[in-house]
């Protein structure tokens, strides 16, 4: 895979000097301080939803935009650590720091069987094997008999922190919530800035000349695939607690599907963008939800648009701009 | 017992046949286009739909739908590919992948809104209802006749490929298009043609499938799933290999049925990853 539109404007955008270290710095400082204000304006619940898939899309963004590879089935992980969490919580009673431990663990143990499988072919192979394999986990999730098939695992408790401080109201589980995408995201922007990240990178641009440099590959595509896996498990665990419920959706294709949706359409590559892209999706789930099927009709509408002509994403085309009119 | 062996394998055979057709023409269509094309379940479905609306609305019955509904799932294609396909050729394959899923959730999206999630069943046509004892179970007509004709179909494709003048442009093409098209052939136009023709068998097998599955808007999106697995397990190399791979599993599937039930879903995927272990190319897979 080459290396998508909207990294080369921000590589374009670095080299000009519109995003420097500094204003780099400022920028994620309002942007965390915006985080710290929001529920006081916005509903906490719905914040929450667009943190969790936030982490989720920036997660899968390591694979797709880092990596160059395609998982069609990350809505195995976010789900599966949902499932485990759950359950945990609700039947073993565990405290909510070790649901979301166990959740996260299988998540990474999940993507360890799956990754290792599927970097074993190369292209668009590794996304229909991807898909695959997630359809497995959802047949297998649907047959369990503690899943509660249909209707979802219901009545998760949220817990006390350390045991100490009760997450059942919004706004406490809000900055809970946020205090975990935040590390996630610190995980995920320290891996793409890293030395690693850097040799995911070329092996994106070029794969047999990274080969030839003597890296070990698929070493580096398995490792990247298991952290992405853990962390898009972290995000579904943490979801799984906010909404007090595991749900089948977060294990079917069609959220596969979103979370590429929220990549391509944010900015694939960028590292806002998945962010960006997840505000927009769960908006429009949100606030359409009352037209029934016209969301699905939508967001395959809006899927062929932006491959069509917006393949830079959104941030992508905001650094275009900002190239164009330098500040 | 006996019955129930062999009326499971006879799904699976007509499952098998499915994938085969399916399988089939997502691999003449990547050869040629390189793209994956998703929306080939959807597809699928819009066919055995299309059999259906015509039988409900205009009284057209199954022998002219099962030459109609290929024909307008066709030129429906044709018109996908000159709209929108064929901006993507000089890209990364991922994002035909991408649109063709786009388009899957436009489909799937308007026949639910239509339709809702209730099945619409279509009748066997008169010609083939009833059936034969053959001592060991019964067959019905209409099964046998599906199994029968799809894998005719799937031959004459291999025959019309491998052995036909118009099939040795579309191998030439697959080779390497650009000098297919210097030697004065219209490659444009047999971009066109390939994915209507690849799309027009899946609306093929979305017709015969009416008869003996509900019609219902989600009955596409496993279908496809599975077959990408098939493909991934046989390679997309070799048409002969689809047609092998597909029948095959098809089979395992209904053996599996009749043996442990809960894991027909997940037996491919099983086999998949056990063919990813050791033979990472496919079975009749070519590239590494």
């Amino acid at each position: 895979m080459t290396s998508p539109p909207g990294i080369q404007e921000a590589r374009a955008a670095a080299r000009l000097g519109i995003i420097t270290p500094g204003r780099k710095r400022v920028f994620f400082a309002a942007m965390a301080l915006l985080g710290l204000a929001l529920p006081y304006v916005v509903y906490p619940v719905f914040l929450m939803n667009v943190l969790c898939m936030a982490l989720f899309a920036s997660a899968f963004n390591l694979l797709l935009g880092y990596t160059g590879l395609l998982s069609f089935g990350h809505a195995a992980f976010l789900g599966s650590a949902a499932y485990v969490t759950g359950a945990v919580v609700k039947y073993w009673g565990l405290p909510t720091e070790l649901g979301l431990l166990a959740g996260t663990a299988f998540a990474t143990v999940l993507g360890l069987v799956i990754g290792s499988l599927a970097i074993r072919r190369a292209g668009i192979y590794f996304a229909m094997i991807t898909l695959g394999f997630a359809q497995m986990i959802y047949f297998l999730v649907v047959q369990l008999p503690w899943s509660g098939g249909e209707d979802g695992l219901q009545g998760v408790p949220r817990g006390k922190l350390l045991g100490l401080v009760s997450l059942e109201g919004n706004f406490r589980m809000y900055f809970f919530v946020y205090a975990i995408f935040l590390l996630g995201f610190y995980v995920i922007y320290r891996t793409i800035h890293s030395p690693f990240g850097h040799v995911l990178r070329a092996i994106r641009e070029n794969e047999p000349r990274a080969l030839s440099l003597g890296y070990d590959v698929d070493r580096y595509k398995l490792v990247a695939f298991v952290i992405s896996a853990g962390l898009a498990g972290l995000a579904g665990s943490t979801k799984a607690l906010v909404l007090q419920f595991a749900s089948l959706a977060d294990v079917h294709w069609h959220r596969s599907g979103e979370v590429i949706l929220m990549t391509l359409l944010g900015g694939m590559g960028t590292v806002m963008g998945p962010s960006v892209g997840a505000l927009l999706v769960v908006a429009m789930d949100n606030y359409l939800a009352g037209l029934g099927d016209w969301v699905t009709v939508i967001v395959g509408s809006v899927f062929v648009v932006t491959v069509l002509a917006f393949r830079r994403g959104i941030v992508g085309e905001i650094l275009r701009l900002a190239r164009n009119f330098p500040f | 017992m006996i019955q129930a062996l062999f009326g499971q394998l006879l799904l699976g055979l007509i499952n098998g046949s499915f994938y085969a057709l399916l399988s089939l023409g997502l691999a003449i269509i990547f050869g040629l286009l390189n793209i994956v094309n998703f929306a080939h379940g959807a597809l699928y479905m819009v066919g055995a739909f299309a059999a259906w609306l015509m039988l409900d609305l205009l009284g057209v019955g199954y022998w002219p739908a099962l030459l109609l509904s290929p024909l307008l799932v066709g030129l429906f294609g044709a018109f996908i590919e000159r709209t929108m396909l064929r901006r993507l050729y000089a890209l990364d394959n991922i994002y035909g992948l991408l649109l063709t899923f786009g388009l899957t959730l436009i489909l799937e999206g308007l026949f639910h809104h239509q339709y809702g999630n209730s099945g619409k069943s279509y009748p066997v046509p008169e010609a083939l209802q009833g059936g034969a004892n053959l001592g060991f179970m019964f067959l019905p007509l209409y099964r046998a006749w599906v199994v029968v004709i799809s894998l005719l179909v799937c031959f004459a494709s291999w025959w019309v490929i491998e052995r036909t003048k118009l099939g040795s442009y579309l191998r030439a093409g697959t080779e390497n298009p650009r000098l297919l098209q210097a030697f004065g052939i219209n490659v444009p136009l047999l971009f066109t043609l390939t994915y209507a023709f690849g799309v027009a068998l899946a609306a093929f097998a979305g017709v015969m499938a009416a008869p003996i599955y509900q019609v219902t808007p989600q009955m596409g999106s496993h279908l496809i799933i599975v077959v990408f697995a098939v493909v991934v397990i046989g390679g997309m190399g070799s048409i002969l290999g689809s047609i092998v791979t597909g029948v095959g599993l098809g089979l395992l599937e209904g053996l599996t049925k009749f043996i442990y039930p809960p894991a027909s879903a997940t037996v491919v995927f099983v086999v998949m990853a056990l063919v990813l272990l050791f033979r990472p190319a496919g079975l009749f897979g070519r590239e590494a």
